[in-house]
């Protein structure tokens, strides 16, 4: 009988959700909630009011101007042939840099924390950021769209890189070790096959995540339909508008159906 | 010719895995290291081909030591010495002929490696050592289409196709059931004799030890327990090596 009132108070002491800390915790989170509320001017009643200027915009965009539509075509390949070459650009980059901030792989401490520094920093700053940037340096147009993206890209793509790659199997490492084979010869024939399908699915993916983010670099200057985007806002011509988010939502719309289909293809 | 003396290895968590280990081998043996998960079998032969740095202590393979030896000296250690692993550690994504040409990597120049070129010769090696493990018809298959047996076999002719003096097997059957187990260490037992390689293979179960060994090395707790004729294995001397409890003297007698 002792034994089982040990037991009892064995299982009781188990970690309570309702603990001291767990209300703590909770408790912190709506401060949080509340000041963020203040900080970012969160108010029901400003949305009511902006409500009816909001319809008046819907209506606005009615009929949309199907006249308009093949003058968007052109903008929208632009923006995709940006988000190709962004994405090229930062999956060469992205290779080398990501190789070189995995832990298991990197020859230096140093390099190591250079290349995840390097990585973080591309990481961190927003596409648009640095396509105010580049804009500035060569010009307005797609390319600096592209430079933009690519650097993102970069960040995003050898940061995942860098993961998957710490995330192999040791096994075959090691068995190729043992043969004798050499750095390069271990990369190439035990790490490359493993991290493969996960490089194609992430650049796939960023591929789709680049095609968004170049429509709005044209916002900033950067060429594409983004370019159309302002330029119509700016002229209130909201049924050009229309046509232009249509065109923006069915393209993303597919490029995100095809590249899902393929990277189930890979994996 | 492998001498080993006085070997110790602590890893840097501070495990003590091996604890003055002194073993000779001659060539043309069959050892099993015989001992519980976790009495720094593994760690034994990760050390004789570096796969793992001893603390201290010297080996010396052939008069070519992997502690103190050059680059050189270790490049020829690794190719004298074929391993085989309990998780087979084939590369899943490559065909079975392309893992066993991988053990033949460190003849080869890193760039013609790196571009995936292997002369005909070479296939030609590769798909003998399949032919040897009875996996020929599977040379193009992927690897991780294989059942766990063929996969150790795969295993087995890409350490044959290193031409090695020694095999490091560690722990190969533990992921196998019984009828691969047998056949894999049948397999190991008939290169031992026929091709005069020398086996050092890890097992953790006496009976397998006794069958195929033609000398047991009692390892328990980092230390050489036992060293013999595996005819020689008796029951207190097993307990030994597994920290079994003294059966109690007090039954009746």
């Amino acid at each position: 009988m002792e034994h089982n009132e040990d037991l009892k108070k064995y299982i009781s002491s188990e970690k309570k959700v309702l603990s001291v800390k767990g209300i703590s915790i909770l408790l912190l989170l709506g401060i949080i909630f509340w000041l963020s509320a203040r900080g970012s001017e969160l108010s029901f009643s400003e949305l009511s009011k902006g409500l009816p200027n909001m319809l008046d915009y819907l209506n606005r965009m009615y009929p949309p101007n199907l006249a308009y539509a093949p003058k968007v075509i052109w903008p929208m390949i632009q923006t995709i042939e940006v988000a190709i070459w962004g994405t090229t650009l930062a999956i060469i980059c992205a290779i080398p840099l990501g190789f070189l901030a995995a832990r298991n792989i990197a020859p230096l401490p140093i390099i190591f924390w250079l290349s995840r520094a390097v990585l973080n920093f591309f990481r961190a700053i927003n596409e648009i950021i640095f396509g105010l940037l580049f804009v500035s340096a060569v010009g307005l147009g797609p390319f600096p769209g592209v430079l933009a993206i690519a650097v993102h890209a970069a960040g995003m793509l050898g940061k995942f890189f860098a993961e998957a790659i710490e995330n192999v199997d040791r096994g075959p490492i090691e068995a190729l070790e043992a043969t004798g084979s050499n750095r390069i010869q271990v990369i190439v024939y035990a790490i490359i096959p493993q991290v493969m399908p996960q490089f194609i699915a992430y650049c796939l993916y960023r591929f789709e995540v680049s095609v968004r983010a170049a429509a709005v670099l044209g916002v900033v200057g950067a060429g594409g339909i983004g370019f159309e985007l302002v330029t119509n806002m700016r002229l209130f011509e909201f049924q050009n508008l229309v046509i232009i988010l249509l065109t923006i939502y069915i393209t993303v719309v597919g490029i995100d159906y095809m590249t899902t289909r393929l990277r189930a293809k890979i994996i | 010719m492998i001498r080993v003396k006085s070997l110790c290895k602590t890893y840097p968590d501070g495990t003590e895995a091996l604890k003055d280990v002194t073993i000779d081998i001659a060539e043309g043996e069959f050892v099993v290291l015989l001992g519980p998960s976790g009495a720094g079998k593994s760690t034994f032969l990760r050390c004789l081909n570096r796969l793992v740095s001893a603390t201290s202590g010297e080996i010396f393979i052939y008069n070519l030591s992997p502690i103190t030896g050059s680059r050189e000296d270790l490049l020829k250690i690794r190719q004298m010495m074929g391993m085989i692993f309990q998780e087979f550690n084939l590369v899943n994504r490559l065909s079975v002929l392309t893992n066993v040409l991988t053990g033949l990597l460190s003849y080869k120049g890193t760039i013609s490696s790196v571009l995936n070129i292997f002369s005909g010769e070479e296939k030609i090696a590769a798909a003998q050592c399949l032919e040897r493990v009875n996996l020929l018809d599977k040379a193009l298959v992927r690897a991780d289409n294989l059942s766990g047996g063929q996969r150790q076999r795969v295993g087995i002719a890409r350490a044959l196709i290193q031409k090695p003096k020694i095999l490091l097997a560690d722990e190969p059957c533990s992921s196998l059931d019984p009828k691969s187990t047998a056949d894999i260490l049948d397999f190991l037992k008939k290169i031992n004799r026929e091709d005069n390689i020398t086996v050092i293979c890890n097992l953790h179960i006496p009976e397998l030890a006794i069958k195929y060994a033609s000398r047991v090395v009692g390892v328990s707790k980092g230390q050489v327990v036992f060293d013999g004729k595996p005819e020689k294995l008796a029951s207190d001397i097993l307990n030994r090596i597994y920290g079994f409890k003294q059966p109690e003297q007090s039954d009746g007698t």
